[in-house]
């Protein structure tokens, strides 16, 4: 599902943050163009 | 969605084009995960931002989902997602996600 395909991987504090979602698609395969991770205090 | 997010997407967009592009979310909440996944696909719903009324149409998924999941290493997955898992409302998460993409097709 992954190779080969470009992620923006938009994560949030309270929830998962972006390098835990980057991490995970970059080992399979999954190139990460953006890592943003959002904060809502 | 935070506006400098919204403009971060546009340009990641413009440079690398739709294809072979998926979005990915950690939201914490079906109301959170529905809003995210609406900007994407439909454009800012709150008009406030770079994607109002710019419907990029991405296939978006949230990394609870079953189907991504299984497309991950599950050792990794444990280390990086496990905990949030077990705390996240995981089914109105992937139900807010299935309505935003029924709204797609």
């Amino acid at each position: 599902m992954f190779n080969g395909k470009k992620v923006i991987a938009i994560g949030e504090r309270d929830g998962i943050a972006s390098p835990a979602i980057a991490a995970c698609v970059q080992a399979a395969g999954a190139e990460v163009i953006l890592s943003a991770t959002e904060c809502f205090v | 969605m935070d506006l400098r997010t919204q403009e971060a997407i546009l340009r990641a967009v413009e440079r690398h084009g739709k294809e072979h592009l998926i979005v990915l979310l950690g939201s914490p909440s079906p109301e959170s995960a529905e809003i995210a996944a609406a900007t994407v696909v439909h454009g800012d719903p709150t008009y406030a931002g770079p994607l109002a009324e710019v419907q990029l149409g991405l296939p978006v998924f949230h990394i609870l989902e079953d189907q991504i999941r299984e497309a991950l290493d599950p050792r990794l997955y444990e280390e990086q997602v496990g905990i949030m898992e077990t705390v996240l409302d995981k089914a109105g998460i992937v139900l807010a996600l299935q309505r935003v993409r029924a709204q797609l097709q």
